[in-house]
């Protein structure tokens, strides 16, 4: 049974910030499904297409056919612990600051044998579930559980190095207004945040969840206000350096494609709110974040943007909005990128139709603030990087993987038949 | 497709001029530094001059960005036969089989075989992390223990599979060090007792510290010849009996178990017109204990699982009845990179010519040298062994 993780102590400011190391990030190209498979949550080993032998390592022909024809398939993680070591002494500074680690080698039900990183619940012999999770370099790492969910599982040191818990983590949740937040908040206060900062703009008007989210434990409502750089740089010098994940929530929609305006305002506002918004948030808050990724139990650790699943296909009703979400998701590559280094994770929760004054005239199926909130504290707790939420957003990037072209036509078509 | 016809044998080819370069724990000097050194001992061990070489076979970790061609400039060599064997601890059993057969063909009259690696402060973890790609995908990542780690997993499975106790393992460190304390040249100088095996710091449990070799600068070289040249200069030489090499054997194993030389062992034997019990001296490749032990069974002293017995019931020390790595072999001597592999190879050519010195087995006319190499995932995938004979002592 893993011991329950204790609240973090103070930070003592004379203590030097222990600098992000990072395990080794070199991977083959074959290998970077791994990464792939993980950044979804999901379980896959190369398949040959001629002869289905199961492969692994990652490799660029069958060992078994020679075939080329290997696909990434999800397989059967489950297997059994036939070895395993507890690694004392390491080259690399990374395991050295969190030695001893246990690694150990797992026959799969699928066929190949592997190597994987283990539960500290694991006993040996046990038969186990090898999830595939991103690393603190951000690749793609097998990591062996047991198969039934054992007490506070979640807080085995070395499976907190692969996630972004939000327990005992102090949580930015940047805009207020936004009808979600206080569905964001509450799941976040559950899922064991130590505090929730929200950021409120315009706060001389009135909003009607205000006094709901205000009702939430551990929340702290402070002035900010993504499109003034001001005042997000106020806030980031309040707070940016115990901000140890940030929930990007602001958003400004507006239905409409370029023919239904006349002008450039709404499209400007939505540029302004979706995509320099997340820039001037992460402008301010990266760089502390990046700094904190190694800081203790409550460093910095992941960045949440809450995106249009339209970011990868327009959707012409809503053609100017989903434009500015096409713009942030390809900023988040940059912030990835950029957070890399650090061992601070970015998850983007992309989302269908949400249910909002903006989307009111549109059928079902719509994501509710509850089923965003539950998709992040997955997305965090699984140290995942995309989350799709709802039947519309994994239907889109479903066919978006079959076929962007296809789905472009596909999205010509639906128009006001859906978003 | 059936296999293939009767293997001829090596005869008239011997190997002659065993030379080792005293290792040092840390080198500033380059590995062309020490293969130089290596080189130039044989020849002068043979009488003879660079130009006199017209084969070179090279192994070496540490001579990036050269390989064997960059070294025939370096070293003003000339030859008409060359290669390069990038095949860790079973390079020395490969680079033998290669250079008698071009001998024997008439490819080459004189073909150097060396080895040898120099070890700066930090090149042992430049190494590790980009050892192989599998290595660096899919076990690199996973504490980055290195070989310690691999070896660890082996170790682990290997006694609970067949009942091995550390204790076991310990005898053969041990032994091995009782042997290097006659070794001039080992780097380990200092008895090592059961108690101290057993309480060593852990550093990849099951193994600890004295389960690990100690990578080191040095170099190793050796000379294959005709049988008429060796004995016109007037040199000992040892005949090569028979060989096996093999790669990647049993991929379908789970974890391993047991190495390519439970696929061809008889062919070993059968070559050599030997059996087991012929052997004088045994080197096996011991870069961990486990992998000796499996070795044992392997190379037919033993079946599959009693290691251990076989162990406890020898003495493996050079006066007792089963003398196993005689300089102290790794573990005592020191691993300089690819010498490794040739460590056993030329403490064996000195014993069946009865040059070993305060090392010598007595009565030691056949010796049995295996080889072992590249754990490019998770197992070694190179294994090797030869049958040395000579005149003993």
């Amino acid at each position: 049974m893993t011991d329950p993780l204790a609240r973090p102590p103070k930070k003592d400011p004379q203590v030097r910030t222990r600098v992000p190391t990072r395990p080794s990030h070199f991977r083959s190209r074959a290998a970077l499904g791994i990464a792939a498979s993980a950044a979804e949550g999901r379980f896959m080993l190369q398949v040959c297409g001629e002869c289905r032998a199961v492969q692994y390592p990652p490799r660029d022909a069958c060992a078994a056919c020679l075939s080329i024809d290997l696909a990434w398939r999800d397989v059967s993680p489950l297997g059994r612990l036939i070895a395993e070591t507890t690694v004392r002494t390491s080259t690399s500074i990374y395991f050295r600051e969190r030695a001893p680690w246990r690694i150990g080698t797992v026959k799969l039900e699928a066929g190949p044998s592997v190597m994987a990183h283990l539960h500290g619940d694991l006993l040996p012999d046990a038969d186990v579930r090898v999830v595939s999770v991103l690393d603190k370099s951000g690749q793609g790492v097998l990591f062996a559980v047991p198969d039934d969910a054992t007490p506070n599982m979640e807080d085995d040191p070395q499976m907190r190095e692969m996630t972004s818990d939000p327990k005992h983590r102090r949580v930015l949740i940047t805009d207020a207004r936004n009808e979600n937040a206080p569905a964001l908040a509450k799941a976040l206060a559950d899922a064991g945040a130590s505090m929730i900062f929200v950021g409120e703009a315009e706060s001389w008007r009135p909003y009607p969840h205000r006094g709901a989210l205000a009702a939430i434990p551990n929340v702290d409502i402070l002035p900010m206000d993504v499109t003034d750089t001001a005042s997000v740089r106020e806030l980031c010098g309040e707070i940016g350096g115990k901000t140890d994940i940030l929930i990007n929530n602001a958003r400004f929609v507006r239905p409409g494609g370029i023919l239904d305006r006349a002008d450039v305002g709404f499209a400007r506002e939505e540029m302004e709110v979706n995509y320099f918004g997340l820039l001037r948030l992460a402008q301010h808050f990266g760089p502390a974040m990046r700094g904190r990724g190694a800081d203790g139990d409550n460093s910095a650790a992941a960045w949440v943007n809450i995106l249009s699943v339209n970011a990868w296909a327009n959707s012409p009703d809503y053609g100017l909005f989903s434009a500015s979400n096409a713009a942030a998701l390809s900023l988040s590559q940059n912030l990835r990128a950029d957070l890399w280094d650090g061992g601070v994770r970015l998850l983007n929760v992309f989302t269908g139709p949400t249910e909002d004054e903006w989307h009111q005239p549109l059928p079902p199926p719509k994501v509710t603030p509850a089923a965003i909130a539950r998709a992040m504290i997955d997305g965090l707790k699984g140290g995942l990087e995309d989350v799709f939420v709802g039947d519309v957003a994994k239907d889109l990037i479903d066919r978006w993987r079959a076929g962007p072209k296809i789905l472009e036509r596909e999205m010509m078509e639906n128009r006001g038949a859906s978003s | 497709m059936p296999r293939g016809a009767k293997r001829h044998p090596y005869d008239g080819i011997v190997a002659v001029a065993p030379a080792t370069v005293p290792y040092q724990r840390f080198s500033k000097e380059a590995a062309h530094w020490w293969i130089a050194r290596a080189l130039k001992q044989s020849l002068d061990a043979a009488s003879l001059s660079s130009r006199d070489v017209d084969g070179l076979i090279v192994s070496s970790f540490t001579l990036f960005p050269d390989s064997a061609v960059g070294l025939t400039q370096h070293l003003g060599l000339s030859p008409r036969w060359l290669d390069d064997i990038p095949m860790g601890g079973a390079c020395g059993v490969v680079g033998l089989r290669r250079a008698a057969r071009a001998v024997q063909s008439g490819d080459a009259d004189v073909v150097a075989c060396v080895a040898g690696d120099t070890n700066h402060v930090d090149s042992f973890r430049r190494m590790l992390s980009s050892f192989s790609r599998f290595a660096q995908d899919a076990s690199y990542p996973y504490g980055s223990g290195g070989p310690n780690a691999c070896f660890a997993l082996l170790t682990d499975h290997y006694m609970k599979r067949f009942g091995a106790r550390r204790e076991d393992f310990g005898k053969i460190c041990v032994a091995q060090r009782q042997n290097a304390l006659r070794n001039p040249h080992a780097v380990m100088k200092t008895p090592l007792t059961m108690e101290q095996y057993i309480g060593a710091r852990p550093i990849s449990d099951p193994i600890a510290l004295f389960d690990c070799v100690m990578p080191v600068a040095g170099a190793e070289c050796f000379l294959v010849m005709r049988e008429e040249d060796a004995k016109a200069e007037g040199i000992p030489f040892a005949y090569i009996r028979a060989t096996i090499e093999r790669h990647n054997a049993f991929p379908d194993d789970p974890i391993q178990m047991r190495g390519g030389w439970a696929v061809d062992i008889g062919e070993l034997y059968a070559m050599a017109g030997l059996k087991p019990e012929d052997m004088q001296v045994v080197q096996t490749y011991d870069d961990y204990p486990v992998i000796v032990m499996m070795q044992f069974e392997d190379l037919g002293f033993c079946g599959k699982g009693e290691g251990p017995d076989f162990v406890r019931a020898h003495d493996l020390t050079i006066d007792g009845d089963f003398p196993h790595n005689t300089s102290g072999g790794q573990l005592s001597a020191g691993q300089a990179g690819a010498g490794g592999g040739y460590l056993g190879l030329t403490e064996a050519m000195r014993q069946v010519t009865g040059t070993a010195g305060p090392t010598q087995v007595t009565n030691a006319r056949n010796a049995l040298v295996s080889g072992f190499g590249m754990i490019n995932f998770d197992r070694g995938l190179c294994s090797g062994a030869v049958i040395l004979s000579g005149e003993g002592a």
